[in-house]
């Protein structure tokens, strides 16, 4: 994975030593709260319901063993012993005191990470398929062009006061696991007929209020010209994305407002001046130099059947782990695991820290040092070898995080909601232990198949509820928790927006609703349909009938 | 004329981030502590008494909020928060009565 070198080394001391001496500056009173709020988003730290909340920048999602242990020792030592992964493959610990964050950065500051680009009007830290050099059919790794696009956004001068926040994603593969169409860049990493690679620039996409699918902008931008294409795109955004309003501001507005052609001119007309420029042409061998810090590890060769394996496979619980958690390795003789923090009735997401240190450690056993983040809440060891798994399953076990849901019903996406969060309107995440709870029969949930539910508190929607298969938005009716079902979003390579069934319900009918959804899905459903697939075919109102038939009394 | 709705101030104390509550001219951490408004104009004087802390870097985000008869918070947000995360009972102010 990528190492600092000295200038990032030196960028990330000087930044902690600056934001010292602010809170410094802050508690004696020499800035005001208003002088220093941006100061302290500009570093990750919010102000919560409950408390401060710090959000640590995980670039791409990628995670070494002792960048784990830190998080560990951050929890324990600052905080209440647990953490949070995000949707954007970031941690955040909900319980940092002001006087403590200083240290909180150094003691991050040490193993290479920093709360930079985790807030504010900037360009977000970069997010990335979690299978990135893993899995079979990826053309490059995303990793390398999100490093470089990290490289390249991080404190740039003209992009540091935008008219709002800036996200961008990058996927190897043609299986969308980054959610590229719903990110303001999503850049897909493709094959032209001349064989050559290059990216497929989409722009626009995005959640909250508004969504959108993102528009394709770049057709085919050749790997050096990248970088200059990208400030093209943030160039006509910084110049006409909307200062004025809040609720106007980001670039799907601006984009859907042009369209994708007057998009794209304009585009390709700062594109032509920067090309003119030629400073931004990214020369082969900086890409080389890079690329090689995300040299895969020296894999063993080894016969892609595995005794120990197939052995463990006799064993239930193992084999329905296999079934949902592991994917195909490039490699034969490997898997990717994926870890699941959807354990039944548990916080979507959240980690203790004896349960950080034992990943660490699982890391150190059987994962080449690495792991990934996924925008899904989960975890991944991207290299295991085959005839390991079985004894990583074991250890899973122990730790309570063999949860065999990846991809299942409940395997849900949740924002923290109004349990931490001072936007929310309503709860989230009681209602996705519910729900867990409910469709907790593991056959059951073989049954159903793959059935992404995404749940946010608020519209801004950070729990992806516009991408869900069934999404659910809470809302605030006169001080009472109300939920909104959608159904038919997806953000996945067929992304799309979710419609929104109907009337909301209250938070005592909500997984009964959600439960006529998926007995209505199965009514419905043709041979091998995904509820996704039976919904397209069929549309809102078979379903709308049978969820509402039980309950015409559901509240507006 | 409007119907009269009881209200509490509260604040985070910016060191730590602390949910607090007013009483009688300073600030307490326990949620049943808090002083209970009975009219908009006893609120506001303590809205403006309590500026005096924001000028002095004690506290931030001071606001008022609705309260019923019985001094129980009107919105569920002010419930949570009074009381902590409704999923993890092991922290927040209500850790602290386990």
């Amino acid at each position: 994975m990528y190492r600092y070198d000295e200038f990032d080394a030196a960028m990330v001391r000087d930044r902690v030593a600056q934001f010292a001496y602010q809170v410094e500056r802050r508690l004696k009173g020499e800035l005001t709260e208003d002088e220093f709020k941006p100061l302290r988003l500009k570093n990750g730290l919010y102000l919560q319901l409950h408390s401060y909340m710090l959000r640590i920048a995980v670039p791409y999602g990628t995670l070494s063993t002792r960048q784990m242990r830190q998080f560990a020792y951050i929890a324990r030592k600052y905080d209440r012993g647990y953490g949070h992964f995000t949707t954007r493959q970031n941690m955040q610990f909900h319980w940092p005191k002001l006087v403590d964050v200083p240290a909180i950065l150094s003691d991050l500051a040490d193993v290479e990470m920093h709360c930079i680009q985790t807030s504010g009007n900037c360009v977000r830290n970069v997010t990335a398929d979690q299978f990135a050099g893993a899995v079979a059919g990826e053309i490059e790794d995303p990793r390398i062009l999100s490093e470089i696009v990290r490289q390249w956004s991080t404190f740039h001068p003209e992009f540091n006061y935008l008219p709002r926040k800036f996200k961008i994603a990058v996927s190897g593969t043609k299986e969308d696991r980054a959610a590229v169409k719903f990110h303001d860049i999503g850049i897909e990493i493709i094959k032209n007929a001349a064989g050559e690679t290059g990216y497929r620039v989409f722009v626009g996409g995005g959640m909250g209020r508004t969504p959108y699918v993102a528009l394709l902008i770049g057709q085919f931008v050749a790997k050096e010209d990248i970088l200059a294409y990208l400030e093209a795109v943030l160039r006509v955004y910084n110049e006409y994305g909307r200062r004025d309003n809040i609720h106007k501001a980001r670039v799907k507005i601006l984009a859907h407002q042009l369209g994708a052609d007057e998009f794209r001119r304009q585009v390709e007309v700062e594109f032509a001046e920067i090309k003119k420029g030629g400073t931004l042409q990214l020369p082969a061998e900086e890409m080389a130099r890079i690329a090689a810090y995300f040299a895969p590890p020296e894999f063993e060769v080894l016969s892609d059947a595995s005794p120990e394996f197939d052995a463990a496979l006799k064993d239930k619980d193992f084999a329905n782990w296999a079934k949902t958690n592991l994917t195909a390795h490039k490699i034969p003789g490997y898997a990717i695991a994926t870890i699941s923090l959807k354990m039944i009735g548990a916080t979507p997401g959240d980690i203790s820290a004896d349960q950080l240190d034992a990943v660490a450690q699982l890391m150190d056993n059987f994962g080449y040092d690495e792991i990934r983040v996924t925008h899904e809440q989960n975890l991944v060891l991207p290299h295991v070898r085959k005839k390991d798994l079985p004894r990583l399953f074991a250890r899973l076990k122990e730790l309570n995080l063999s949860t065999a849901n990846a991809g299942l019903i409940t395997d849900i996406i949740c924002c923290p909601g109004l349990d931490y969060c001072d936007l929310a309107n309503a709860r989230s995440i009681p209602i996705a232990q519910k729900i867990q709870e409910r469709f907790s029969d593991l056959e059951r949930q073989h049954n159903l198949g793959e059935l992404k539910i995404k749940m946010s508190g608020c519209i801004n929607a950070c729990g992806h509820h516009h991408a869900g298969h069934i999404g659910i938005l809470g809302v605030d009716k006169k001080g009472v928790e109300f939920y909104q079902i959608q159904l038919g979003g997806s953000g996945a390579e067929d992304a799309s927006v979710g419609e929104i069934m109907g009337p909301g319900f209250g938070k005592d009918e909500i997984v009964d609703a959600i439960e006529r959804v998926v007995d209505a899905y199965l009514n419905l459903r043709q041979s091998d349909e995904r509820l996704l697939d039976t919904y397209r075919r069929v549309g809102m109102a078979p379903f709308k009938n049978l969820v509402y038939r039980e309950q015409l009394h559901a509240a507006y | 004329m409007a119907k009269v709705v009881p209200q509490i101030l509260t604040a985070n104390r910016l060191r730590d981030g602390e949910v607090v509550y007013w009483r009688d001219g300073n600030w307490v951490e326990a949620y049943g502590e808090a002083q209970i408004f009975p009219d908009d104009a006893s609120a506001d004087a303590a809205l403006a008494a309590a500026q005096d802390f924001v000028k002095r870097n004690i506290v931030v985000a001071t606001y008022l909020f609705d309260v019923r008869a019985d001094g129980s918070p009107v919105k569920e947000r002010e419930i949570i928060r009074a009381a902590g995360p409704s999923v993890r009972p092991d922290t927040g102010k209500q850790a602290r009565h386990v």
